[in-house]
């Protein structure tokens, strides 16, 4: 069954100079390597079409399950430079919610926000 | 040697909210109480505040409303403060704390004030290339306002070791705030990088106060915390081994759980095997998250390697300025009217000849805040804001923007909302660039003062 990312994992992003770090971390052991396999750096910055105009680095981070994705040129220049009003970008890590996700029909009862399951 | 210590959080940003660093100081037990109030341009910003307002001390400007919310519960406890206050004037804010104990009564109490983070004067000659873009920094001679190299634990361990039981530095990175008591209390050795790294590890997952309690997580139906209206600050309860329990006063909203701490423990962060800080490189990909218990989260094995023979140096420039404005839409076709609007904006624009190096007008509401990334199911809204803003040379430039938009009232598209005009709508751009120095060319001092 396809979701959306936010029933699989839940992401939080960061600022320094203009690259943002969006980490996303796996709600079950068994997502993770679900995450590894289908959220490629590729798809990733693709996913997020003009919004990152440099570089995406992909980090897997075995040990808490989750994955770090250093985005470069995400910023507008830089916090102070740009001129998106979420300055940060620490809204930008709610995108990668939305990116659709192919989970096993015998995962479902681990998936979260169940009430938001379409 | 004490067989653990509590270490707290009293702030994660300039604008953090003082009340539960209060309740950290009246309930939190702890042995340390450490602020960190800096942002990338914080000290730029206080230079350029400083040269236009004589009266502007250079330090924090809550410095007030932080030391008088916490130094009557800390000085009754024992509980020494470490802070980065101090932003361009450690010395001021150390005398402005010795001022506060006098008032409140506590006599012979010792503050120390770091200095020497500021390196404008020399930091040309100090460090040749911008990390960011690879070019000299000499392009950035004729703009420079402020450099600053971050420093360091060591000079705050040699304050508390003379004695001082209030620490205020200039810049220094944010972890090695929450380092430094360790390495004092424990003797941990400055080249130890085994032992530094699960510190530093440790301070970086504190740094940012209620991010690891609960703040900047919770999701309704995805991830609930109880009343996130009331965060409790961190606590680190560590020992000697460079251990930590993670855990917040009782009663506190928010919550600690291993997702709350994963979070942290990446939030700006590049590479997680390598993260630069100035006294170790830390590993978290080595970290281990224990859940012992509600609000009780155990972080062990965090790794450590040597520590570079270079500091980071953030150079802040003057780069002009930006123009913003919004104004609003809202009803059946909300988003139609916002779209004339543009284009008349656009067109207004061209009239005024108004110079920007960059403009963007979007539909807040639809795609202000994600851009490009904004995905095609997205529903068109019932309200929406056209949001305008451009990056010019001066200040005239910039200040089109609001002017254009007041034009917008009577001049502009049926349903126009609009506010109230507010000055210029107008802020200066401080642009940051980093470099690398050499850390034997920069030299911390301290100097002390009583109460």
């Amino acid at each position: 069954m396809k979701v959306k990312l936010q029933h699989v994992a839940h992401a939080r992003s960061g600022d320094k100079g203009d690259t943002s770090n969006i980490s996303v971390f796996a709600y079950a052991p068994e997502f993770y390597p679900l995450l590894k396999e289908q959220l490629t750096a590729e798809r990733f910055k693709a996913y997020y079409a003009g919004a990152i105009k440099g570089l995406v680095t992909r980090y897997d981070v075995d040990n808490i399950e989750a994955m770090n994705f250093v985005c470069q040129g995400a910023l507008g220049g830089g916090v102070s430079r740009s001129l998106c009003l979420d300055n940060y970008g620490k809204a930008l890590s709610a995108a990668i919610l939305g990116f659709e996700i192919d989970v096993p029909e015998s995962l479902k009862s681990k998936l979260h926000g169940q009430q938001a399951l379409g | 040697m004490k067989s653990s210590i509590r270490i707290g959080s009293g702030a994660a940003w300039w604008g953090d909210r003082v009340e539960p660093a209060a309740l950290n100081a009246e309930k939190g037990d702890l042995d340390y109480l450490c602020f960190e109030t800096m942002a990338e341009a914080t000290v730029s910003a206080a230079q350029v505040r400083a040269r236009r307002d004589p009266s502007f001390p250079g330090y924090d400007t809550y410095l007030d409303d932080r030391m008088r919310a916490v130094l009557p519960a800390c000085m009754k406890r024992g509980t020494k403060i470490i802070t980065n206050q101090g932003w361009i004037n450690p010395d001021a804010a150390a005398k402005r704390v010795v001022h506060w104990l006098n008032e409140f009564g506590f006599k012979g109490v010792k503050v120390a004030s770091v200095n020497g983070s500021l390196i404008t004067e020399h930091v040309l000659d100090l460090t040749d290339t911008i990390l960011e873009n690879g070019k000299p920094t000499s392009t950035l001679k004729s703009t420079l306002i402020s450099a600053e190299a971050y420093l360091g634990a060591e000079p705050i361990v040699e304050a508390l070791k003379a004695g001082a039981q209030i620490v205020i530095t200039g810049r220094v990175a944010d972890p090695s705030l929450f380092l430094a008591p360790m390495m004092y209390e424990f003797g941990w050795d400055p080249l130890d990088h085994a032992k530094l790294g699960q510190g530093n590890g440790i301070g970086h997952l504190m740094e940012c106060g209620a991010q690891v309690t609960g703040g900047y997580f919770s999701d309704p139906g995805f991830k609930d915390v109880p009343q996130p209206w009331n965060f409790g600050f961190p606590i680190a309860e560590v020992t000697p081994d460079g251990t930590v329990v993670l855990t917040k006063v009782a009663g506190t909203g928010g919550a600690i759980t291993a997702r709350t701490v994963k979070e942290q423990m990446l939030y700006e962060v590049h590479d997680p095997a390598n993260y630069l800080t100035p006294d170790v490189v830390v590993d978290f990909t080595t970290a281990k998250i224990e859940e012992l218990g509600p609000d009780r989260v155990r972080v062990s094995n965090i790794g450590g390697k040597p520590r570079t023979p270079t500091f980071k140096v953030s150079m802040g420039c003057t780069e002009g300025f930006i123009g913003e404005d919004m104004f609003f839409y809202a009803g059946p076709g909300a988003l139609r009217r916002a779209q004339l609007a543009k284009k008349v904006l656009e067109e207004r624009f061209k009239i005024v000849k108004l110079e920007a190096e960059d403009i963007r007008i979007d539909y807040l509401g639809l795609n202000a805040i994600h851009g490009d990334a904004t995905p095609a199911w997205a529903p068109e809204p019932y309200e929406v804001a056209v949001r305008v803003a451009a990056r010019t040379k001066t200040r005239e430039e910039a200040a089109k923007v609001g002017r254009e938009v007041d034009g917008m009232a009577v001049s502009g598209i049926a349903h126009t909302g609009k506010r109230v005009p507010h000055q210029d709508r107008t802020r200066e751009v401080i642009g940051v660039w980093s470099g690398l120095v050499d850390r034997t060319k920069v030299i911390p001092s301290v100097r002390y003062f009583e109460s």
